[in-house]
């Protein structure tokens, strides 16, 4: 199957080991991964932040952008929740409805790393060998926006070697939420810091979730508390091999 | 002199609390210092959340109860002006007194007269959200009436001089040492020897209570539900010391948003399912009290109902924002919510705190007179997947987040830092070439200090993100420089 991987803007710039994890595991899993060059970013910060004029040109140039590919991937639940739960309004919004069926369309066929496995590759047992323990945060958006319930645990629990400790309050939100975090710094932060105590009690080498934005916020708050946990993307452990 | 063309107008400014005095930020920047107020609502909260979470679990068909719930409220917003003018006939018909307030100035002042026909000088409330929303208890002491609270948390509440901090539990900041400390202080005629076990908190409460209710002439309520059919009027409750308000007094006055209307009883098989489990996590609650106009020897002689608009016809004229009329108080939001877990009730300035309270308020007012309430969530999504009646409240706050934006840009010429900034970075993303030239001067931040590992400080507005957050620096080689040189 030909898989066009929307890598996310902040993957690109900053997680760029994300992308290739995916492009390794689709690959290994004998997938052929397509790059469309001309992609940049969703517009989720922009919907969310409250500039939806100026999203829209970013949703057109993302619909024109993954129009032509039957099978479009994600390593982020909140991107594919903005390409599935925002795109089409927002293009209505700017009053063009065709561009909103478009969207639509598009959104259909979008998926994030867990859905895609597990719904459309059927595959549950990807080969991966891990050997470290990890505790999965499973993020706001994954959860509540696209309702992926366990599909990456199911995944996880099948990666050889790797120990998958159960995060207290895991379905808590961790504090980032894009702009929050700067407009809300101190709430924010208090939200990180439970996050934090609940990842430390696990005694866990790594936190791992489905989303770099989530991932870069909880990563930022172990890094500067110099706990020694490191995080690490779904996608990174999927694409390990012994 | 102006002319009224009957638009509807927003809550005003200077009556009531629905307008804080800081913003959300700085409210919540001294509520999160808070170590005894942290400990209290995170008890409080986790507590009710797995009430109610076991409760609804019981329920094979809650989801269907709540799409129920959901269709009832839209259909009877849609002919919300029909369903009021029944209940109003249907009051009226049953010896009841029907009077319309435009806002809560007008609300205050015909409870005020109201009171002052019957020449007590004294009241006793059942707990009421209204009546705190338009001030009422500060309107009637400025006309010299006295007014009891006679829920358990809203006396607390009263006692300390305070404001509610939550909807369903007004009171939920204070722990119990400190509401002994508050009782000690200022309840009249108290055993100096009481302790902080919470059965004699409630014995004080209601041996106090107990006499104002034995000669109390006046009492005021809110009402959960108005059902248009029959003209009656519902309060549910878990203490009992509202019927007692309620049946009690000769004159008995009710302050009831306009939203509150239901057209029959049976729209109440729903909610009376969905209220007690999303709110208190129990199947039932305790007390239930119904009453329809005047019924001679039972209950009071004189009944009035003073029908509250307060900015809810303007909140209705969105056809998306009117969603948060839906509410029916229950507070299951505010209970799985991450940030009122963390700042409670008071940092939001409104007396609707929470995620509820943060598409309700701004919509009440206006939203620029309460711009930082949309942006006061992380768009988790918790409230949305417990609202029993399935307001989308992370999409009614994204777009009242977009309708600020709009009036900064229409209020002023030059626009904001943050405005720019969206306006460059969209620019710059909606296209590669820019996006990917971009991606290489951030880059340029390499040559500065160490080369590899976290960032710990960057320039303002990202100086909040590393305040408390390490950043992470950007890599040697972005993905897609990667994969033009390996697959390009």
């Amino acid at each position: 199957m030909k898989i066009a991987l929307f890598v996310t803007c902040l993957s690109d710039a900053l997680f760029p080991e994300v992308g290739k994890a995916v492009v390794r595991l689709l690959e290994r899993l004998g997938h052929e991964v397509a790059f469309p060059a001309e992609q940049t970013c969703c517009g989720q910060m922009h919907v969310n932040t409250g500039y939806r004029r100026e999203a829209l040109g970013l949703v057109r140039h993302h619909v024109e952008t993954f129009e032509p590919y039957d099978a479009i991937v994600a390593p982020s639940g909140s991107c594919v929740g903005s390409v599935r739960h925002q795109h089409a309004d927002v293009a209505r919004a700017g009053g063009d409805g065709a561009l909103a069926a478009r969207a639509e369309a598009v959104a259909a066929r979008t998926y994030e790393l867990s859905e895609l496995l597990v719904d459309v590759l059927h595959v549950e047992d990807v080969g991966a060998y891990y050997p470290h323990r990890v505790t999965y945060h499973p993020t706001c958006h994954s959860l509540r926006m696209l309702h992926v319930g366990d599909r990456p645990l199911r995944l996880l629990r099948n990666v050889r070697g790797m120990t998958l400790l159960e995060l207290p309050g895991a379905d808590q939100c961790c504090g980032f939420g894009g702009t929050f975090a700067v407009k809300n710094a101190d709430t924010s932060t208090a939200m990180l810091a439970d996050k934090m105590s609940h990842v430390l009690s696990t005694g866990a080498e790594a936190v791992s979730a489905g989303d770099s934005s989530c991932l870069m916020h909880i990563g930022g708050g172990l890094s500067r508390l110099r706990t020694g946990t490191r995080t690490v993307h779904l996608a990174e452990i999927l694409a390990s091999v012994e | 002199m102006s002319t009224d063309l009957g638009l509807p107008r927003f809550a005003p400014r200077g009556v009531g609390h629905l307008r804080g005095e800081r913003s959300f930020p700085a409210a919540a920047r001294d509520a999160l210092a808070d170590s005894q107020l942290r400990r209290n609502l995170g008890h409080a909260t986790s507590t009710i959340r797995a009430k109610r979470a076991a409760v609804v679990a019981e329920r094979a068909d809650w989801e269907e109860l709540r799409a129920a719930g959901e269709a009832i409220k839209a259909a009877t917003m849609a002919r919300l002006d029909e369903h009021l003018e029944r209940l109003e006939a249907e009051v009226t018909r049953r010896g009841g007194a029907v009077h319309w307030a435009r806002d809560a100035e007008e609300a205050n002042a015909i409870v005020t007269r109201l009171v002052a026909a019957t020449g007590s000088r004294e009241v006793v409330k059942v707990k009421s959200m209204a009546t705190q929303e338009i001030g009422l208890n500060e309107a009637l002491a400025a006309a010299g009436v006295d007014t009891q609270e006679t829920d358990l948390a809203e006396l607390i509440v009263q006692l300390g001089g305070d404001l509610p901090s939550h909807i369903l539990v007004p009171a939920i900041h204070r722990n119990r040492a400190e509401i002994r400390e508050i009782f000690l202080r200022e309840m009249p005629g108290v055993d100096p020897a009481l302790t902080d076990e919470p059965r004699r908190l409630a014995m004080a409460a209601r041996s106090y209570l107990r006499e104002r209710f034995l000669r109390a002439e006046v009492a005021i309520s809110g009402a959960n539900f108005g059902v248009a059919e029959t003209g009656s009027l519902l309060v549910v409750e878990s203490e009992g010391n509202g019927r007692m308000c309620l049946t009690l007094p000769r004159t008995l006055i009710t302050v009831m948003g306009i939203e509150k209307v239901v057209p029959s009883w049976a729209d109440l098989e729903v909610f009376l399912q969905l209220l007690p489990r999303s709110s208190t996590g129990e199947r039932m609650n305790p007390y239930t009290s119904v009453w329809t106009g005047v019924t001679p020897g039972d209950g009071p002689a004189e009944v009035h109902l003073v029908l509250l608009d307060n900015g809810r016809t303007a909140t209705l004229a969105d056809d998306v924002g009117r969603a948060a009329l839906h509410c029916i108080k229950c507070s299951a939001c505010l209970n799985v919510c991450p940030v009122y877990e963390r700042t409670g009730g008071h940092a939001y300035g409104s007396v609707y705190p929470g995620p509820i309270g943060a598409v309700l308020s701004p919509q009440l007012t206006g939203v620029e007179d309460n711009a930082s309430l949309p942006f006061a969530s992380s768009l988790c999504g918790a409230c949305y997947e417990v609202c029993p009646v399935r307001i989308d409240i992370p999409s009614l706050l994204v777009r009242l987040r977009a309708q600020h934006v709009e009036a900064r840009r229409e209020a002023s010429r030059v626009p904001s830092a943050e405005a720019v900034a969206m306006a460059a970075a969209a620019w710059t993303m909606a296209d590669p070439r820019r996006f990917a030239a971009a991606e290489k001067a951030s880059r340029l931040g390499r040559v500065f200090g160490r080369r590899s590992g976290q960032l710990t400080t960057l320039p303002p507005p990202l100086s909040a993100w590393t305040a408390g957050r390490d950043a992470p620096r950007p890599p040697a080689e972005t993905f897609r420089e990667w994969w033009a040189r390996e697959r390009g």
